[in-house]
């Protein structure tokens, strides 16, 4: 049957018709949907793990022990994966073991751009990269088939515009193929030096031949054009930029495997060819391939590797003319995401806020409390460096720069890889104050359950972590709940806790205010009569309210009802009723 | 057949990704090759989001890029603006005329611009403002913006009313079924 599907779902699909039973991954745009796609279908088992370096043992687990399985993240998801990613490049799989990789150039919603292409070299592990939702399709089915034919991993290389995009695909069935006999194998398996010397010769010999299997392979295409002037090698989503831009013109080498790349087939196709271009995103992955096979080739030289490509610049860059657009000569205030009406977290940064600390932040919706008018956040690197870098900062400081600074974490976040951070903060006992930001959801990347939330990812009741016990259990005496949209008692607790002279954690619970379980009160009443026009109200950013005429309006359409405004205005002019 | 290009933008939570799933799925029923690209994430959080829909007998890129779209389907004033340069010249423009505030003019760093549609029918676009969320108000509800805006977007399609709403029904929960019909008949017969 033909549908439309966006390419993550269609990464699903694949999955699902080629038998995978097993899928452990951590959300993270834009890689979130496969995931949430394939658990809906009943044959396959699906879970949110804790982090992406979890998600892919437990992945390499169910291939162990027979069975077709996937795990997927997004780039900086891979970082924290790597460690086991390396070594299981030594070890090979069982049954067939995809690893699903979601790059995000042009930083749609992510803190780095980094170009997930490198970690295939670097691991030695074959990487497949889609064009389309079909392509991902055909791909995950095919990649299963690598997988088990060379004995590795096999990632499977997806980005923002290939994830986000639907295009049409033909769907097929479920084929479940035989499940493996687990054998132990010391030699495969176990990695300590003795084995991994003898492994290590393998890998470079898999490469080979999977360098050998790139040469023939249907996916490494070529496409004839009527101009040989230039030769465009491409892969992904530029290889859709290249033909809306030029159609059939230049002949094109479409690169479905990212990693080995040909050496051949790419030498042969330059030999067709006056001029030869390799349009890419982000690095010159590609373009330093061919100039180590001592090619003359063009590419950063031409395109950006910042940033997105589009059709337009590789039309231009290449040459050819488009046409313009009119922009309006006015200039139009940005329109940037914000915390939403309600929020848990804009009140508890307010607060922070008026305590002038300095805050670490870390990643997930709070990060939105970096923004004006709050700009109460001073860090954001990775899931967790709030956490450990708040004990380098209060360590290497004295007594009063502990005193005045803090972390925030999510709830997921903590998690993830928050916890370690705490444990080191016990272990070796800096007056450090966490606040851990308690939403009792994955908000970001659009209401994931996770292991504090009591809901697994089928949506079925589970074991639900207990974080107060969790904070004890790692040798926190000082644990503290509060209810963010209660200022004046966050306040006091903040103060408190920053001034013990040991390790403490505030737990800010209250579910995101867009969870459909949680009810609202109804919006807030305004009273243009008692209000002086003093803006008090504005300084927590909130979208639902506005001045009109020097008096603040709230936007009956947005506003909740959380009276985080009203405990701000001194002239009760918001109220509930 | 020429590729043709559609944005459908707004403001994140407006329902801008149901009029692309329901406009994708119809094209596809009538027998094109369709591309539709959303951006997921960061930009749901009242950002200004973005939706390319793009059809043919072959479509090869997801997006759309500056002076490319035959038409542009707007559910908030400003973000009508924001995107003119992505028109092809004589291209459309459909808008709801409704004015949502950004955090930048919310917070008085920045003013609304005054007069957007004199400026826009000003340039080189066929403009069609009108005010959706009134009617989808009377339609029963403020949320039923994105199905009057589609049934004013329908006035251009050679599709019959019954294909769209034929996609409506496989669009929406059965619960709003009626109360989305009778918004886009108010955006298409209004």
């Amino acid at each position: 049957m033909k549908t439309l599907m966006l390419g993550n779902e269609a990464v699903a699909r694949g999955l699902y018709e080629a038998g995978c039973s097993f899928v452990s991954s951590y959300p993270g745009t834009p890689s979130t949907e496969i995931t949430e796609c394939v658990a809906k279908y009943e044959e396959v088992y699906a879970e949110w793990a804790p982090n992406e370096k979890v998600a892919l043992e437990s992945a390499f687990g169910a291939s162990l022990r027979g069975v077709r399985s996937f795990c997927a993240m997004k780039h900086v998801g891979l970082n924290v994966a790597a460690d086991p990613l390396f070594t299981i490049s030594y070890t090979g799989v069982n049954a067939g073991l995809i690893i699903g990789v979601a790059d995000d150039a042009g930083m749609h919603s992510s803190q780095n751009e980094q170009d997930s292409r490198h970690y295939a070299r670097a691991a030695k592990i074959p990487m497949l990269e889609p064009s389309d939702s079909a392509e991902a399709l055909a791909f995950a089915k095919l990649a299963y088939e690598l997988s088990e034919q060379f004995d590795t991993a096999v990632l499977m290389k997806m980005c923002t515009r290939v994830s986000h995009s639907q295009s049409v695909v033909e769907t097929g069935e479920r084929t479940l193929p035989e499940p493996k006999k687990y054998e132990k194998n010391p030699a495969k398996y176990i990695m300590m030096p003795a084995y991994a010397k003898k492994k290590h010769p393998m890998v470079e010999e898999r490469t080979r031949a999977l360098t050998a299997w790139a040469e023939t392979a249907e996916i490494n295409r070529i496409e004839d054009g009527s101009d040989q002037s230039v030769g465009i090698i491409t892969s992904s989503t530029c290889y859709q930029y290249v033909k809306e831009a030029y159609g059939d013109t230049y002949p094109v080498l479409k690169l479905g495997m990212i990693w080995p790349l040909p050496e051949q087939k790419i030498r042969d196709f330059a030999k067709t060819v006056a001029k030869l271009v390799v349009v890419e995103e982000l690095d010159g992955f590609i373009e330093n391939h061919c100039r180590n096979l001592g090619l003359s080739v063009s590419g950063k030289d031409m395109f950006t590797e910042i940033g997105e490509l589009a059709q337009n610049m590789v039309k231009e860059k290449l040459g050819g003319a488009v046409q313009a657009g009119e922009p309006l000569s006015e200039e139009i205030p940005a329109r940037p995401p914000v915390m939403c009406a309600g929020c848990p977290h804009r009140s508890l940064f307010y607060v922070l806020k008026k305590l002038n600390l300095t805050v670490l932040g870390d990643i997930g919706c709070y990060t939105l409390g970096a923004v004006a008018p709050l700009n109460a956040i001073d860090t954001t690197i990775c899931m967790g460096a709030s956490v450990s870098g708040l004990h380098g900062f209060v360590k290497s400081g004295d007594e009063e720069s502990a005193g005045k600074t803090v972390a925030v974490i999510g709830d997921s976040t903590f998690i993830h890889s928050g916890v370690t951070g705490l444990i080191n903060i016990a272990y070796n006992e800096s007056d450090s104050t966490v606040i851990i930001l308690d939403n009792s959801i994955t908000g970001m990347t659009g209401h994931q359950q996770n292991p504090t939330t009591g809901y697994n990812l089928k949506g079925d009741p589970c074991t639900k972590i207990d974080l107060e016990s969790l904070c004890h259990a790692v040798g926190i005496k000082r644990v503290k709940v509060v209810d963010p949209y209660d200022m004046e008692t966050c306040q006091a607790v903040i103060k408190e806790e920053l001034a013990a002279k040991e390790p403490s954690v505030i737990i800010s619970r209250r579910p995101c205010a867009l969870l459909k379980y949680v009810k609202h009160p109804g919006p807030i009443c305004s009273d243009p009569e008692k209000c002086k026009g003093c803006k008090a109200c504005m300084n927590i950013g909130c979208p639902a309210i506005s001045m009109v005429d020097g008096k603040a309006v709230i936007d009956e359409t947005l506003c909740v009802g959380c009276g985080v405004c009203g405990q701000l205005c001194k002239f009760g002019a918001l109220s509930t009723e | 057949m020429e590729t043709k290009n559609m944005m459908i933008v707004g403001v994140g939570g407006q329902g801008t990704l149901l009029a692309s799933k329901l406009l994708g799925r119809l094209l596809l029923t009538k027998g094109f090759d369709v591309k539709v690209s959303e951006v997921h994430g960061m930009s749901q959080r009242g950002g200004s989001v973005v939706t390319y829909v793009r059809w043919g007998e072959k479509v090869f890129s997801p997006i759309i890029d500056k002076g490319q779209a035959d038409c542009i389907l707007s559910f908030e004033l400003l973000e009508a603006a924001r995107y003119t340069e992505f028109l092809k010249p004589g291209g459309r423009i459909i808008v709801n005329s409704q004015q949502i505030n950004p955090m930048p003019v919310i917070a008085g760093a920045a003013a609304y611009p005054e007069n957007l549609v004199e400026k826009m029918s000003a340039l080189d676009a066929e403009v069609d403002a009108f005010d959706a969320l009134t009617l989808a108000e009377e339609a029963g509800s403020s949320k039923a913006v994105n199905l009057v805006l589609m049934g004013r977007l329908s006035r251009h399609f050679d599709f019959t009313k019954e294909e769209w709403m034929d996609a409506i029904e496989h669009s929406v929960p059965p619960k709003f079924l009626e109360m989305n019909k009778k918004a886009f008949e108010s955006g298409r017969n209004d």
